[in-house]
């Protein structure tokens, strides 16, 4: 096997298991796919096309990325959802010893509660990876997204509104929820 | 022909498939959010009607030629910047009807139809119409266009245009009133507090929601969700019992509104504050390992940390700590909108400041801490009310002081917006 198909292979490893991390429901290593600094950024290609830096999700650290989850477990409010990401062309554009530049096209595939499943979004991770201990981790992942409109939210994995929640809610407004 | 028992265009009481059983809009006939007929009385009477809809900032076509589709309503509209100022046309070809432009934004002189090449110029004048003069086909002269014809009759539909500092709006009436008139001296202020100086486009986000635009004006104009919906305030400690509110509609028609927040100003020892200004305490709730995104840098004389500021029909104008954004709201039908968070901030932001703004970018839009669940919220009702159009909410927060105007916990806006509505719908 060449290195460099070898390094390809590590590359399309890694990609795999980030996005069955996620697919799995384990939100919690998710940011252990990154740097300590790594940058996480979801941004519409409209945006990145005409060179406008507006994200709909910047993530500048590993512990932004852990809030992100903290908050989707426990504050954010979405209809139980499951997501399915597929993954297709990983092509290495550039790499060194200890550093890589990927690219690689995802679709997410969204099946809400009624049971009915739709593409909900199709875009490209553009993705620099860097090796820490014999382990390749990202250190920037940049999601550009097609799918200019965004259907409903974006969040991830089913959950729902708990009581552990209300009643956080009406103790912090002082009220008693009956 | 049968004889006739319709009466003149449905403007009669028993024509209509709603009814507001309140003049004081605290109960809302559901049928307004699902009813075709509702939503094309809407497209005639607001947005073709005396009201201006905002269509884009000066700052996304800030060159000559440059141009933005968009729409008002749901009619397709072109906005160009031009020599002169701003134009905005509908996206129709004189000829045949076809979409002219086809890109949502660009640079172009001039616009072509692709389907007979009509040519317009950026202030939608018609400027060419292949053989027109008809083509010489050897001994044979081909007729071209019918003697009569006028190119100066036979422009792209304009529309008026009015800007007010970086704003730019657009009109299909005569009967508009000026612009500062329009947004009238309840509103003036708030809009000039973020709009005091040149501003510059960062971006957008699209949002698409199924559900009626109107539920998302009540949402804008509805402070009593705020920390009830949107828990991310009370699961990170946001939310504070002694903060300042103003929830303020305009005077003229009650279809503008204002709510702002304001924190206790002073908050030296952050320790006494939990136990003087009642904070929630900690125990029960988490804490960010990365609260920088919740941070602000003061930049205005009173440091809100909210501005919510919706401009009947099409906008509403946010500040949330130091996110800047002109949302857009537009209408797809009874059952759906589209939402565009255009993100701006000022030509002179510190690097400091701009890192912020888009850091909190996180807080609003689509994925939003403190907006992702509007739409779900708006999905709910419309899912919800869609077969009872003649049931009705039952909206009575703040209903014997309709004229407080600092409580958070009120319905009072969206009920002056309700009793507007009924005025512009003539219901």
């Amino acid at each position: 096997m060449t290195d460099q198909l070898r390094l390809w292979l590590e590359v399309c490893q890694l990609q795999n298991n980030y996005v069955h991390a996620i697919d799995s429901g384990r939100l919690e290593d998710w940011p252990r796919f990154f740097t300590e600094d790594g940058v996480y950024t979801i941004i519409s290609k409209e945006n990145e096309d005409r060179g406008l830096p507006a994200p709909i999700i910047h993530c500048r650290n590993q512990r932004m990325m852990r809030d992100r989850v903290m908050a989707l477990r426990h504050a954010s409010i979405y209809e139980a959802h499951s997501y399915r990401h597929a993954l297709g062309g990983i092509v290495i554009e550039s790499a060194t010893d200890d550093e890589v530049h990927a690219v690689s096209s995802y679709i997410v595939v969204n099946t809400g509660a009624a049971g009915e499943s739709v593409v909900y979004q199709a875009g490209v991770y553009r993705d620099r990876l860097v090796k820490q201990q014999g382990n390749w981790l990202f250190r920037e992942k940049r999601v550009v997204y097609d799918t200019s409109r965004v259907q409903t939210l974006l969040a991830t994995r089913s959950r729902r509104r708990t009581d552990e929640q209300l009643a956080r809610c009406g103790r912090s407004h002082g009220f008693q929820r009956r | 022909m049968a004889e006739t028992l319709t009466t003149d265009s449905g403007t009669h009481a028993a024509d209509r498939d709603v009814f507001f059983p309140q003049p004081d809009g605290s109960r809302v006939p559901y049928a307004v959010f699902s009813s075709q007929e509702v939503y094309d009385r809407e497209q005639e009477r607001i947005y073709r009607g005396p009201h201006w809809s905002f269509v884009a900032l000066a700052c996304e076509i800030p060159n000559l030629n440059d141009f933005k589709s968009t729409f008002v309503g749901d009619t397709p509209v072109v906005v160009t910047r031009t020599a002169d100022g701003f134009a905005c046309w509908v996206n129709r070809c004189a000829h045949r009807g076809a979409i002219v432009c086809r890109e949502k934004h660009g640079n172009a002189a001039s616009h072509t139809c692709v389907y007979h090449q009509w040519n317009y110029s950026c202030e939608g004048d018609l400027q060419g119409v292949p053989f027109r003069r008809g083509q010489k086909q050897g001994d044979i002269m081909l007729v071209g266009m019918a003697k009569a014809f006028d190119p100066a009759q036979h422009g792209l539909r304009k529309l008026r245009v009015a800007e007010y500092k970086g704003l730019l709006f657009a009109t299909f009436s005569d009967d508009t009133p000026d612009i500062e008139d329009y947004l009238g001296p309840q509103m003036l202020p708030w809009v000039d507090r973020l709009f005091h100086k040149p501003i510059v486009y960062l971006g957008c986000t699209r949002q698409y929601s199924k559900s009626n635009w109107k539920l998302y004006f009540e949402n804008v104009k509805d402070p009593y969700h705020a920390s009830l919906l949107h828990l991310f305030h009370t699961t990170f400690n946001i939310f504070r019992v002694g903060m300042s509110a103003r929830s303020i509609p305009d005077a003229t028609h009650g279809l503008h509104s204002l709510i702002t927040v304001t924190k206790p100003s002073v908050e030296t020892n952050t320790a006494s504050a939990y136990t003087d200004q009642k904070i929630r305490s900690m125990q029960d709730g988490f804490a960010l390992e990365d609260p920088y995104v919740l941070g602000q840098i003061p930049e205005y004389e009173e440091n809100c940390t909210n501005q919510i500021q919706p401009i009947f029909p099409q906008l509403v104008i946010q500040q949330i700590h130091n996110t800047l954004v002109a949302r857009q709201l537009l209408p797809k039908g009874p059952s759906n909108f589209e939402l565009v968070f255009h993100f701006f901030g000022y030509e002179d932001d510190t690097p400091e400041l701009r890192e912020l703004r888009l850091l909190q970018a996180n807080l609003v839009g689509p994925a939003g801490y403190i907006s992702m669940e509007d739409t779900e919220a708006t999905e709910l009702v419309q899912r919800g009310t869609a077969r009872d159009g003649d049931k009705t909410s039952f909206m009575g927060m703040g209903l014997d002081a309709p004229d407080q105007t600092n409580s958070n916990i009120t319905e009072n806006l969206i009920r002056r917006f309700w009793a507007g509505y009924q005025r512009t719908m003539g219901y």
